[in-house]
């Protein structure tokens, strides 16, 4: 397998987020607790653990997702620069944190729409109507998430006709024709196979250079592959935090050694 | 310990390979239940379509098509009878436009409030409330607009009569809405979670994405509840039969009396025309005009589900 290292991992960058003793609760449960950690900007961060330890849930909360369902609530800042405000704060509208902050999730999820109004989806609901624009910006996008090439003969075919690895580039095309701040992706080649998962891995490295990315992903080689910066967690807690290279070959915390070396999780 | 369970108890493992005589009837008897059930509802439409279709005929013995498709007059117990369909379809068509222009739009907006915006504890209060409407006899709701909003309407439009197409339409149209909300509710809340995520993800509001993500995904459901609502105003007879009069007039404005296929029907049957007479006749060729018309929108609706069918 090719390995897609960045040369720049040891170069100091800027910080794009903040965290900042964060804890969430689902109702009366505790789902992290008190965690600390920053985001590197146009780095890719890798959160990996065991299931049930709260990875998808903290990514969920940098899109303040939460939000959708009844009775969760967040404690603690998430502090995003350089606008420097919490996003978790009440006075925050989500709207705006999510069309700055998009998401990729598990489960290609494609609308029931052609191909090109899926990646147009994010600008029209931005208000862009001029069709040169609306052209321009979906290109790109399928441009950068490498897809352009096998649609651009068949942009007014459902997207559903598309292969399962060709419709998760195609949410990924979606989530960049807005030119988000910070793409998150929640486990997002978990549902495809190891040909579409390379091409997913491929294209997270050849967008790593125009946005801030963090992955949450069950696949240790993976987290290695593609990532800068890694946070193990478990049970709710982050447990290590720093650069990729060094949690793999030299981890600090017996636990974290013990997961990557696949003595349990 | 040492009671022994004699051999005949057990039934597994079996001794043999081969097929079990007695599971093997058993099957077949269950299957044979089944498929009687299933044809006996097959049957029963044949029946009915058969009996509308060979009465139609003795009475197109006496009526030519050309004159019941195109008599601008429906006076078959009169002297001077005519035969001409088109003053019931007028009233039906008119009836159901009026009542589809309530039922359609309120029952999509309540549809999408209560998939996509609701709270839990409202929706759990509102659902069988609404449902509750569907239940409430038919003849409550004729009276309801014989009574009640024909003299409202009157207060606004002086000149509209006793009985009227506009009030029996608005009162049908309001019975029909939990028909359309119900149906349009489900297809809506059955589109499931990550497509919606996908869009609030990128920052789209819940409108807009109640409007083009979860609507368009749910299409085909929609499409069903719309034909239920139309099906359900065409086939409609007793508010009719009470607020809009029941004089067969060829008119297109709803704010005239008139009579609908099926209250004419319902006339015929009650009356105490001879068996076999022509007059007679006529409910069934009437009949069979609801019937096609029902069956137009059916056949639309099943064409429009696997033109929109959804897939995830």
């Amino acid at each position: 397998m090719q390995i897609f290292k960045p040369a720049s991992t040891a170069s100091p960058t800027v910080q794009k987020a903040a965290v900042n003793q964060l804890n969430f609760y689902y109702g009366a449960y505790q789902a992290l607790k008190n965690i600390n950690m920053v985001v590197h900007e146009k780095q890719v961060t890798a959160l990996i653990g065991p299931s049930g330890c709260g990875k998808s849930t903290f990514l969920r909360c940098f899109n303040r997702m939460h939000d959708l369902y009844p009775h969760n609530h967040y404690e603690g800042e998430i502090l995003l620069y350089p606008d420097n405000e919490n996003i978790l704060s009440p006075e925050i509208d989500p709207i705006e944190v999510r069309m700055r902050i998009s998401m990729v999730f598990q489960k290609p999820n494609p609308f029931p729409k052609s191909i090109f109004e899926n990646v147009a989806y994010g600008l029209r609901i931005r208000g862009v109507k001029r069709r040169s624009i609306l052209e321009e910006r979906v290109e790109n996008a399928l441009r950068n998430a490498a897809l352009w090439e096998e649609v651009k003969d068949r942009l007014e075919d459902l997207a559903f006709n598309l292969s399962g690895g060709q419709q998760q580039r195609l949410c990924i095309a979606r989530a960049l024709a807005t030119d988000p701040e910070i793409l998150l992706f929640d486990e997002p080649t978990s549902a495809l196979d190891p040909i579409a998962t390379a091409s997913i891995e491929e294209l997270i490295s050849d967008i790593r250079n125009k946005v801030t990315i963090l992955i949450v992903t069950h696949n240790m080689q993976q987290a290695a592959r593609v990532s800068d910066y890694t946070a193990y967690m478990y049970m709710g807690e982050l447990i290590e935090f720093g650069a990729t290279d060094n949690i793999f070959i030299k981890p600090k915390n017996k636990q974290t050694e013990d997961y990557i070396t696949g003595r349990f999780g | 310990m040492g009671r022994r369970v004699p051999a005949s108890v057990i039934s597994y493992p079996s001794k043999s390979l081969r097929h079990n005589r007695k599971r093997y009837l058993k099957e077949r008897v269950i299957e044979l239940l089944l498929f009687l059930a299933a044809f006996l509802s097959v049957f029963i439409t044949f029946a009915i379509i058969y009996l509308l279709i060979s009465e139609s005929l003795v009475f197109f013995e006496h009526v030519s098509l050309w004159d019941f498709l195109t008599d601008t007059q429906w006076t078959p117990l009169f002297d001077d009878a005519h035969y001409g369909i088109l003053p019931l379809v007028s009233g039906t068509v008119v009836s159901s436009l009026v009542a589809l222009a309530i039922a359609l739009p309120f029952g999509t907006f309540i549809a999408i409030y209560l998939s996509e915006f609701a709270p839990f504890a409202v929706r759990e209060i509102a659902k069988p409330f609404l449902e509750l409407l569907g239940g409430i006899p038919t003849v409550v709701y004729g009276y309801f607009a014989l009574l009640f909003v024909t003299p409202l309407l009157q207060t606004i439009f002086p000149s509209l009569p006793g009985f009227s197409l506009l009030s029996a339409g608005l009162v049908m149209g309001i019975m029909i809405i939990p028909y359309v909300s119900s149906m349009t509710e489900d297809a809506m809340r059955s589109v499931p979670m990550h497509l919606r995520e996908g869009s609030y993800a990128i920052g789209a509001t819940r409108f807009q994405t109640a409007v083009k993500v979860v609507m368009p995904a749910s299409l085909s459901g929609i499409a069903a509840a719309y034909i239920l609502g139309i099906s359900r105003a065409v086939g409609e007879t007793m508010v009719v039969a009470i607020a809009a009069g029941m004089q067969p007039n060829l008119v297109w404005n709803p704010m005239e009396p008139a009579a609908t296929i099926t209250t004419y029907i319902v006339q015929v049957s009650l009356g105490d025309l001879p068996h076999g007479s022509t007059g007679y006749q006529t409910i069934f060729a009437a009949g069979l005009t609801l019937f096609l018309l029902t069956l137009i929108f059916n056949i639309l609706g099943h064409l429009l589900r696997k033109r929109f069918r959804e897939v995830y």
